[in-house]
């Protein structure tokens, strides 16, 4: 089959790989009908996350059609379903699982051992991510092994284009998620730093949750035209200066929840020097992120306010304001995005026309095309925004 | 050697293996930058630890401490270039580069026995030169973003009801639930708190 496929920083390639082959009861194979770039996916592009090999098939955002499903998948899936694959791998009996804590699953990280050691404890293995969350081969392929297939897959009706499903597998429950645990309460302002894909659909659950004011923070004129789209009002930080400007549009209290939907890789301009030192320490390799957003958000943030963090971050900061955090009694909540957990609901909201989740894509080409469109979207080229990949 | 090798993560054995490699998403320009970035380190680190045998044979004695700083800045300018930010890098090269050429000009006096060495070596500098300017400017174009080509996408509201039809939709049959509340912060007064005091 075809897939792309982890050759090293900045090299990815459409290779011919062997198929994929049942090798566990519970696995089931699927045929990928759409898949999608991940920001998420760039960090592995600029080799940023440790523990990836040359010859890893990319890709979490995935759909298709079951062809081949193992003995003991149970009757949960049969071939001919049409599922969307959630990017987290989950045994569905965990304690961790059980508590609907999806992407902290104890059992699906094959690699555990790798796990326990990089954070402590191991999380959920992932989809065509480092081999320190499982190394399980991705979906930007034409065919995608699902382990746990009984447990890892979302069940979604014909008659729904593709476009506004695949980002079920992650970017819209990822977005819910990052406003769910700011505690969003209707008449919350609520500003969000970065309007890529995850920050767009953040962006729109915070309307759906009743945000009275949600503010979009970004310097790319078209992310900006697409947030203020959904109603919310923008700042473009190259423009003018982030604090001063929600301490206007708040009266000078800050927002009651601030969310970070930009992680690893802040913005490096010479406005913000910090993200000079940092992208200065990153190169040496004294500091994994640069995480600009999350002090500028620790300072902006009301007192007692909430700080959400669902940007991904691969390792190490520095100069985090913990005086400013701590002396104003901030709440930070942050995880990676327990996908089923909100999936079911989220469905039934784009089948009740409440949220159409294909207004992020604004690029949709041949999966043969996918090296040329990793550069294009770390590069911000074409306006790209999202990218959705056809084997 | 990437870490990866040293600490012994491997590859599940059932997974797919590449059967044949197709086109890269590295283009030329990437290729050459990260060729000149490396050749940057090579010499780098040549000019740090042997700066006596290059100031001899370009005829530079009394040199040796301004060569070792010139592989230091070779160094400095290698990271950046094999980094993702490579016309930073490149045009650290670029600037290092002229310096290179001004020291090598100085070589060129005609008493000095190392003439002709120091007259190659002005020419394989001018070459790199060549090289570092094609590879920013490559890079540079092909990673680029064309200045005033952003496409408006004002009218994508991913909300099929409008935005403010859909505020708060969600609140009829969603609550927050409990192992996400923030409680006691911002969400509202609390009477017997204010009462209390």
């Amino acid at each position: 089959m075809k897939a792309l496929v982890w050759h090293g920083k900045e090299d990815v390639r459409y290779d011919t790989v062997s198929d994929p082959e049942i090798g566990h009861p519970r696995d089931a194979i699927i045929k990928v009908t759409s898949c999608a770039i991940c920001g998420s996916d760039l960090h592995l592009f600029h080799n940023l996350i440790p523990a990836m090999l040359p010859g890893d098939i990319l890709g979490h955002e995935t759909m298709g059609e079951v062809v081949e499903v193992g003995s003991a998948v149970n009757g949960s899936l049969k071939v001919g379903d049409r599922v969307v694959i959630p990017f987290t791998i989950q045994c569905g009996e965990c304690d961790q699982c059980r508590r609907g804590h999806f992407s902290l699953c104890q059992r699906t990280n094959r690699k555990g051992e790798l796990g326990d050691k990089a954070f402590g404890h191991r999380t959920a293995g992932l989809f065509g991510y480092t081999h320190l969350t499982g190394g399980y081969p991705g979906g930007q392929a034409e065919y995608l092994r699902v382990p746990f297939a009984d447990t890892t897959h979302l069940k979604v009706p014909d008659g729904i284009d593709d476009e506004k499903l695949l980002f079920l597998s992650d970017i819209l429950p990822t977005g819910w998620q990052a406003a769910v645990q700011a505690d969003i309460e209707p008449g919350d302002t609520v500003a969000v730093w970065g309007c890529g894909p995850v920050g767009q659909m953040t962006i729109r659950s915070a309307i759906l949750l009743g945000a009275e004011q949600v503010i979009a923070i970004d310097h790319l004129p078209e992310r900006l035209s697409m947030a203020a789209a959904a109603g919310a009002t923008i700042i473009n930080f190259e423009k003018e200066s982030v604090i001063e400007r929600l301490n206007d549009l708040t009266g000078g209290e800050g927002p009651h929840k601030c969310i970070d939907a930009v992680g690893a890789e802040s913005h490096v301009n010479l406005g913000q020097p910090d993200t000079i030192l940092d992208r200065a320490k990153q190169m040496m390799m004294t500091e994994n992120d640069r995480p600009h957003v999350l002090r500028e958000m620790i300072y902006a943030c009301r007192p007692a306010g909430v700080i959400s963090i669902i940007g991904v971050y691969t390792g190490l900061v520095d100069k985090i304001p913990m005086g400013q955090a701590m002396n104003k009694g901030l709440t930070f909540r942050m995880a990676q995005a327990h996908v089923p957990r909100w999936t079911e609901d989220l469905l039934r909201r784009i089948e009740d026309d409440q949220i159409d989740p294909s207004f992020v894509i604004t690029h949709k080409v041949d999966l043969s095309e996918g090296p040329a469109m990793y550069r294009t979207f770390r590069d911000k080229a074409d306006s790209c925004i999202k990218v959705m990949l056809r084997p | 050697m990437p870490l990866t090798n040293i600490t012994g993560i491997a590859r599940s054995k059932e997974d797919p293996r590449i059967e044949r490699k197709g086109p890269s998403s590295l283009t030329g320009p990437d290729h050459l930058a990260r060729a000149l970035g490396w050749f940057s380190i090579g010499l780098g680190v040549t000019e740090l630890l042997a700066p006596g045998r290059i100031a001899r044979s370009l005829g530079l004695r009394g040199k040796q401490r301004l060569i070792q700083a010139y592989g230091a800045r070779e160094l400095a300018s290698a990271v950046p270039t094999l980094s993702v930010d490579k016309p930073v890098g490149l045009a650290s090269r670029i600037a290092g580069d002229a310096i290179d050429l001004g020291t090598l000009a100085l070589a060129l006096r005609r008493n000095n026995p190392k003439r002709n060495n120091a007259a190659i070596a002005l020419a394989l500098v001018i070459g790199i030169t060549v090289l570092d300017i094609v590879a920013y400017s490559g890079v540079k174009a092909a990673h680029g973003r064309r200045p005033g080509g952003e496409r408006d996408y004002s009218s994508r509201s991913g909300l099929p009801r409008g935005p403010q039809a859909s505020r708060g939709l969600a609140r009829k049959d969603f609550d927050i639930p409990a192992d996400y509340r923030a409680e006691g912060t911002v969400a509202g007064e609390i009477p017997h708190a204010v009462a209390s005091l």
